[in-house]
């Protein structure tokens, strides 16, 4: 099983190439050209480490009168529009919509990608999930120490996310059910999600815990416990359709209308694959995409240029990538450079764990990021500022800089 | 799109002429033009060899000597304008620590790949006390973080001038030359005090900011004068930005950086709207007068109302990563605080690696140091950054000992496990294929601490004693030194 993922990962990469060396892949793996003849494992793709010189003005450019006045000039932007738009979803459901939730979320409906474009807002500014967990588990000193009280609680914690830290969403982990850890029975998963439900009245996310059996069957008895609530169900995976269970859950997430959360790992094809396994069970309007975020310094760049080329093929017309997408910025406290204590010039871990999990967020905000999950306070309260702001298109105060050059700090 | 291309000879708008994206060209465009002889005066085996290695952006013309000479005058002339970049690719700063910047071809980074990592310049100003300036000297250049076997630093220095007085600005200019080879970025709106800085560094070939709506002329003659490129800044007001690249470019200052504001808070909304728009015109519309790098100067939060040092800091280190984001080629900033910096360089490092590169590294079993029959086995997955991270802990530890790869299909630790990718019988099939029993004199395997709950069902498929590792590979030395006893 590595071995055909393997494959289809150098698929993927080749597929990334400059064109032509697709086009001379075609069909023969040896090509003849005039006086010339190479093997194809010859091409060897390294770092460019510099570039051609630039020199295309030169040629216009020998004899010139030099101006007295400014050229007067106008910057027009070329007007691009995108034939296809991202899907909305929404999450949670009022009781005039048949769930318990005070408010629901919706997400998608991106026409461009994000904030190329000033006349273009957001038509849904991202939403942001706060974490629980069903069990304690190991956190980093600086995170552990904003939740340390309520750690033992999914319901106090969750409490405390949308009160204090005003999350839009909670998602909850029910880590505890890994049959390699506590094994907990889905009937008591079932428990801790409806203590959640009652503490709060903000949209759920129910995280699982990766186990393609035991998450299928978790799932579908939550599904049917919390009927009508719009959860997203965190999360669905091909390997669940290799186990056979994943008719199961989608089947579960249809009847009680729920939503779907595909998680495959930075790879489109799979993630297409995916999507088309769940068209056969659920309207696409009930699924969302986790594409997978790493940590900065830990392959960010791999998620940053996988939500890139999914949101723009998605723009042009992709149909199977029309769908939001999830970040799990919380992914950024894996870097050591996060939570470790290191030399004194590297700063102290409690501003640069926090940095770490904004700066997460917002590169992979810029590639268009529908919903987060977060755990740092400081990063949620960043996001969201920037959330607002960058929906602000008033004319800026060019003077508001004006002193940079002469300033004295 | 009502803007024409303008025909610089001529100041009238020139018929459009379409350039061809670099994904465009085909190695037999190129190879059409170079003079194909095969005389592997460029080490490569012929010339179609070198023009697929030139599309790639791998070598450059200059590597091929005889399309340099006379003979292929035109050839050579039509391979530039064929393979320039839509962004200019401007040098400043002078010997081994010159930096080039722009030099992009294209608006994403998996279109093709980026080049030229945007510089991060530090600032300071003539007004500090000597000692103050040369220990902020020392401490840019010193400033330095191993990242996976690499070595990240700053790379320039901004001075600024506060007093507004020549002999003042160039007395700072002199000490920071002397101090310092790093690449210097003069920043002044007078002419004279710039002219000024600029004597105190005729070798150094430093970037001149900036030219404004009022000072331009004397900035381009300066410009002329010393050869050093030239900001334009135009803050926020993209229509003049736009006439003084033009005005500039034909008074004949061709090396030009645009700085179209950087404004953060309230104004981060216009300005990546700027950096954008800019950018998109030059590599998806072929437009030239975006064609230039874009200055970003995340230190213009400092000049704000906020009070609080941490919170400047902080607004100054998302302002700095956006922009690296979001088409950015050289950044001024003022924070020196590694917990700022660190992100902004570990993040540049990584989005200007080549994202045709492998993700993954090849499978098998790798020795470090000098390891015995008594040195341990340790396990990981073959995703490129999980294995180059342990191998420079391995190596800043002077570990002697193995590292089996198992095939994850390039899957870090933490997805493999969760994927089933990483599993006990990959890690079984992997001591069997590669025959580890027969190097070491134990059986007892270190797996990462992330894929702890694999430990029971690995014992049972390998016939190994499984050790549990620490979660980051940081911790390896320390548990090795604890816990590692061969057959323990």
């Amino acid at each position: 099983m590595a071995d055909s993922k393997r494959k289809k990962m150098d698929g993927e990469m080749l597929l990334s190439l400059a064109p032509q060396i697709l086009e001379l892949l075609k069909g023969v793996q040896q090509v003849e050209l005039e006086n010339f003849s190479m093997e194809i494992g010859d091409l060897e793709l390294l770092i460019p480490t510099s570039t051609a010189p630039s020199h295309r003005h030169a040629a216009a450019h020998a004899q010139k009168i030099k101006p007295a006045t400014l050229f007067p000039e106008r910057f027009t932007r070329t007007p691009v529009t995108f034939p296809a738009k991202i899907r909305e979803v929404t999450l949670g459901a009022t009781r005039a919509e048949g769930g318990s939730r005070s408010r629901t979320v919706t997400i998608g409906g991106a026409t461009s990608p994000a904030f190329s474009d000033l006349s273009v807002p957001p038509v849904h500014p991202p939403a942001i999930a706060l974490d629980v967990f069903d069990m304690e588990v190991p956190l980093p000193k600086v995170l552990k120490d904003n939740v340390r009280e309520v750690m033992n609680d999914p319901a106090e914690w969750a409490r405390m996310n949308v009160k204090k830290f005003g999350a839009d969403l909670v998602t909850v982990h029910l880590t505890s059910t890994d049959p390699l850890f506590r094994n907990t029975n889905p009937a008591q998963a079932c428990r801790t999600v409806d203590a959640v439900l009652q503490a709060v009245d903000v949209p759920l996310i129910i995280g699982g815990c990766g186990d393609p059996r035991k998450d299928a069957a978790v799932f579908s008895e939550i599904a049917a416990m919390a009927e009508g609530e719009r959860l997203l169900l965190n999360s669905v995976t091909l390997e669940m359709a290799e186990a056979k269970t994943l008719e199961k859950v989608a089947v579960a997430a249809r009847k009680n209308g729920h939503v779907l959360l595909g998680f495959t790992g930075l790879e489109l094809n799979s993630a297409k694959e995916l999507n088309r396994r769940l068209y056969e069970y659920l309207p696409p309007e009930q699924i969302v995409m986790d594409l997978t975020t790493v940590a900065l310094g830990y392959g960010l760049e791999y998620s940053f240029s996988i939500h890139e080329r999914a949101r723009y093929a998605a723009l042009m017309g992709d149909a199977e990538l029309q769908h939001p997408v999830i970040s799990a910025s919380t992914n950024a406290w894996g870097a050591r450079e996060a939570w470790m204590q290191m030399a004194p010039e590297y700063g102290s871990r409690e501003l640069r764990g926090p940095i770490w999990e904004t700066i997460n967020a917002l590169t992979l905000f810029l590639a268009g990021i529908d919903i987060y999950m977060m755990m740092h306070p400081a990063a949620v309260l960043t996001l969201r500022e920037l959330v607002g702001r960058l929906n602000e298109t008033r004319p800026v105060r060019p003077e508001a800089i004006h002193d940079w050059v002469s300033v004295r700090i | 799109m009502s803007r024409e291309p303008i025909n610089p000879a001529s100041g009238q708008p020139a018929e459009k002429k379409r350039r061809k994206s670099i994904r465009e060209i085909s190695p037999i465009d190129v190879y059409k033009l170079l003079p194909k002889i095969n005389c592997r005066e460029c080490r490569e085996s012929n010339c179609m060899a070198f023009s697929t290695r030139l599309v790639n952006g791998e070598v450059v013309l200059l590597d091929c000597p005889p399309i340099l000479t006379e003979e292929y005058r035109e050839a050579h002339t039509q391979l530039i304008e064929l393979l320039a970049p839509p962004v200019r690719a401007v040098t400043f700063g002078s010997g081994p620590d010159a930096v080039t910047i722009g030099g992009k071809y294209v608006l994403q980074r998996h279109e093709f790949t980026y080049h030229n990592p945007s510089p991060i310049a530090i600032d300071l100003h003539d007004l500090m006390p000597e000692q103050e300036l040369l220990d902020r000297v020392k401490t840019i250049g010193e400033f330095s973080y191993n990242y996976i076997g690499r070595t990240l630093s700053l790379n320039a220095i901004a001075i600024r001038c506060s007093s507004r007085d020549a002999e003042t600005f160039r007395d700072a200019v002199k000490r920071v030359v002397a101090a310092s080879k790093l690449p210097l970025i003069l920043c002044a709106h007078d002419p004279h005090v710039m002219e000024a800085g600029l004597s105190a560094c005729r070798e150094q070939t430093p970037l001149i900011y900036a030219a404004t709506e009022t000072n331009w002329k004397q900035m381009a003659e300066l410009a002329l004068q010393y050869r050093c490129p030239l900001v334009v800044s135009a803050p926020v007001d993209m229509d003049l930005l736009r006439s003084l690249t033009k005005t500039l470019f034909e008074y004949g200052v061709e090396d030009l950086v645009l700085d179209p504001g950087t404004i953060g808070e309230e104004g981060l909304a216009v300005t990546i709207a700027n950096f954008t728009g800019l950018r998109t015109e030059a590599c998806r519309h072929f437009d030239e007068l975006s064609g230039f790098p874009l200055l970003g100067i995340p230190m213009t939060v400092w000049t704000g109302s906020e009070i609080s040092e941490d919170v400047l800091k902080w607004k100054e280190a998302i302002t700095a990563s956006m922009l690296l984001s979001r088409y950015a080629d050289l950044l001024i900033m003022h924070s020196m605080d590694g917990w700022v910096l660190l992100p902004q360089m570990i993040w540049r490092f990584n989005i200007y690696t080549d994202p045709r590169k492998p993700v993954s590294v090849e499978p098998g079993l790798r020795a470090f140091g000098k390891p015995d029959r008594n040195s341990p086995v340790l396990v990981t997955t073959n995703y490129a950054l999980t294995f180059f991270t342990i191998e420079s802990d391995i190596k800043a530890a002077n570990l002697d000992c193995y590292l089996l790869i198992v095939d994850t299909g390039g899957l870090s630790v933490e997805s493999a496990v969760a994927g089933r990718y990483f599993n006990a019988d990959s890690i079984a099939n992997g001591l069997a294929e590669y025959n580890v029993e027969s190097l070491v004199g134990h059986k007892t395997l270190i797996i990462p601490g992330l894929a702890a709950r694999l430990s029971g069902d690995a014992e049972e498929a390998s016939g190994w004693k499984i050790l549990v590792g620490p979660k980051d590979s940081s911790g390896l030395a320390q548990f090795i030194r604890k816990r590692w006893s061969p057959g323990s």
